[in-house]
């Protein structure tokens, strides 16, 4: 956890470096600049890369850094307000309006303290991004909106109004605003381009795979039961299927489990057997895996001994 | 004030850092990147947060608030070279024109033989295309028509209304009486019965249309067609929401946001300047391969109505092409493949590519006319 207030006051790229890596999650430069950036300017975070190079990791290691409650909203197709912001509780509503009549509360009073009395706060069911705003002092929340590709043009023109103001407005009760913005990170897996008004509110980091020191050291801090030997065979393996050009190249969740497979099975020297069995967890296409047995596992293993 | 004679001590005397930015980031402009000026004051504060004193530093913070595309990674790289150590720009490279010979034969001759690849060691490309002489004079087809006539059909082909097959969303919509009860509506309306909801509300999820994706061949096989039917494309993408477009050659190229400027004549330079391999040579399955991996398969072809504008010729491996079709017909709603030379008679899908494909093809059409192009809009309104 960073020293005295809050996350926005980090002093130094290497303070969120090293900050994120006593969370087990190792960043490079560019990240930690991405992140440092974003936290002292007060701007959302866009992390776009390819599946499973760790975006939404990201944001955990940040909450757990930080202190910060980690706030998740997954987007989907056809996401929309009462889903990502707020709602009324409408069946206690209309048990509260059953209630002022049997009182006979109801008649008496107008229409207006009627409505009043509806659209009350107690109704309100919150949801992660007026929750995200509505922290109050201490430290603040971290808001992931996972995969922001997935939700439509007209939610994400929604979420420009919130990104830039951090308010949001709930018709019947008023504006809400952050009393300490929160820390926002935004992953998107590409499959269709965020907007452009969208990325000009954000700072930007495209994730890239780990070079393959960085993926030993991964499997180092997240793994601690695999051996260092095995650890650099399993992303060395991995590094080598990444340029193959696999349909689904193996990501650092998949080298993990990968890892973790062949710990459970008693492996510890990687070798042909051991890979073909063990596959299924690093490779999850058909073709992939054909492509792989083609070529042949002695041979990658090959690769090993060889350097 | 921070030191910055270290930078580039050729040619930052006088200028001050924020200057230095400044015309950095008019650089990367000048090079092609999109940056507004909203960013180029984030780049500011952001160098004054990480400090101007090591290389690295001032690198990160251009990268995370100028670039916001990985295509741009390379230029930006290039641009912050050149800029801050004074390395040439290597500018773009244009692709070699791939030489193609067009021969006719007759119809009736023997289909000729697979071996289309003798051409290629010579470093072009033999095709034989399978129509008659007096079919081409007498088709009124696009490969006939002058630059005016094709400003022409642009004009119609924008009138075209590509409606595309629908499917439910998530989002709600109101009806009258089916559908699931909507309490949203339903306590609204009790407010104004006195708190009695006596009129129940109802709502049932409601429809979208599909994303249509059009892939066009523009190898030189396919030039007389791809000239029209890149109108075709920028009709498409300004008539409907929800569409990408993206030219096969020797490589992928995403036009989306080239065409998808209103202004036809601008929409038309941007993508021919987009695509650096106008005419060149077919790697059509490769060509797919890359869709696939990187936008298809991810997403953007999923569930979405997927259109293929080629003439069938592939030089790559036909079994590329089958294993591509096959994975793209997994995740796509429907595959449409458009070919301009199924309309000569006596046509058959010989071309190695177009046979390896068929199998996978939904719907098999024409588009070497107007007419045909307005069936093409039918087939896709259709379910």
């Amino acid at each position: 956890m960073p020293p005295a207030g809050t996350v926005h006051d980090v002093a130094s790229v290497d303070e969120v470096v090293t900050g994120l890596g006593a969370q087990g999650y190792l960043v490079d430069e560019g990240l930690g600049t991405a992140v440092y950036l974003a936290l002292r300017l007060r701007r959302p975070l866009l992390l776009e890369g390819e599946a499973g190079v760790g975006k939404t990791e990201a944001a955990r290691a940040l909450a757990a850094w930080s202190g910060g409650e980690l706030i998740r909203l997954q987007c989907y197709e056809g996401i929309d307000v009462s889903q990502a912001v707020y709602e009324w509780d409408y069946s206690r509503q209309l048990l509260h309006l059953r209630a002022a009549e049997a009182a006979g509360t109801a008649a008496g009073s107008d229409a207006a303290t009627l409505e009043d009395e509806l659209y009350h706060e107690r109704f309100l069911v919150r949801r992660p991004l007026l929750r995200s705003l509505s922290a109050t002092g201490g430290v603040p929340p971290v808001l992931l909106i996972d995969e922001v590709d997935r939700a439509d043009d007209e939610f994400e023109a929604f979420l420009l109004e919130i990104l830039s103001d951090y308010a949001v407005t709930v018709p019947e009760l008023g504006t809400y605003r952050a009393e300490v913005p929160p820390v926002v990170v935004v992953t998107s897996n590409r499959t269709r381009d965020v907007h452009d008004a969208l990325k000009r509110r954000c700072l930007y980091h495209w994730v890239q795979h780990p070079d393959v020191d960085r993926e030993v050291e991964i499997l180092r801090v997240r793994a601690p039961h695999v051996s260092a030997s095995l650890a650099r065979d399993v992303a060395t393996v991995a590094a080598e299927l990444r340029d193959m050009g696999m349909y689904k190249p193996p990501g650092v969740a998949e080298t993990l489990d990968w890892a973790e497979a062949l710990v459970l099975i008693g492996v510890d020297d990687l070798d042909a057997e051991a890979m073909d069995i063990t596959i299924g967890t690093l490779l999850k296409y058909r073709e992939d895996q054909d492509r792989l047995r083609s070529r042949g596992f002695g041979e990658v293993v090959g690769l090993l001994r060889g350097a | 004030m921070i030191d910055i004679a270290h930078l580039d001590p050729d040619r930052c005397g006088v200028l001050t850092l924020d200057r230095h930015l400044v015309r950095f980031v008019d650089r990367l402009r000048t090079s092609g990147l999109v940056v507004p000026l909203g960013s180029t004051l984030a780049f500011g504060r952001a160098v004054a947060e990480v400090g101007a004193a090591d290389r690295s530093g001032v690198y990160w913070s251009g990268r995370a608030t100028l670039v916001c595309r990985p295509e741009d990674i390379g230029t930006y790289d290039e641009v912050f070279d050149h800029h801050w150590t004074g390395a040439p720009l290597r500018g773009r490279v244009p692709v070699a024109r791939h030489p193609v010979t067009l021969s006719l034969d007759r119809a009736g001759d023997p289909p000729p033989d697979d071996d289309h690849d003798d051409g290629s060691e010579r470093g072009e490309d033999h095709l034989e295309v399978r129509w008659s002489r007096a079919e081409v004079l007498a088709a009124r087809d696009f490969a006939g028509c002058t630059d005016e006539e094709l400003a022409e059909l642009h004009d119609l082909m924008g009138r075209m209304r590509l409606f595309g097959a629908t499917r439910r969303c998530r989002r709600l919509r109101p009806t009258a009486r089916r559908g699931r009860q909507d309490l949203r509506r339903t306590v609204r309306a009790a407010l104004r019965t006195g708190g009695e909801p006596l009129r129940r509300c109802f709502a049932e999820p409601g429809e979208r249309p599909r994303r249509l994706v059009l892939l066009l061949d523009v190898s030189g096989s396919m030039e007389p067609y791809a000239r029209a039917l890149i109108r075709f494309l920028h009709a498409a993408m300004v008539g409907r929401r929800d569409v990408e477009a993206f030219a096969l050659g020797t490589r992928l190229t995403r036009l989306t946001r080239e065409l998808s400027t209103r202004d036809p004549d601008a929409a038309l330079s941007r993508a021919a300047e987009a695509v650096t391999d106008w005419s060149g040579g077919t790697r059509l399955g490769d060509g797919l391969r890359v869709f696939n991996d990187q936008w298809g398969v991810r997403g953007m072809a999923r569930g979405a109505t997927v259109v293929v504008l080629s003439d069938g010729w592939d030089r790559g491996e036909p079994v590329v092409m089958a294993e591509q079709m096959a994975r793209l017909g997994r995740v796509a709603h429907r595959i449409v493949w458009v070919n301009p030379l199924k309309a000569s008679p006596g046509y058959a899908p010989l071309a190695r590519g177009m046979a390896a494909a068929l199998p996978y093809v939904d719907r098999f059409l024409e588009g070497h006319t107007l007419d045909s192009l307005r069936t093409l809009a039918e087939v896709l309104a259709e379910d």
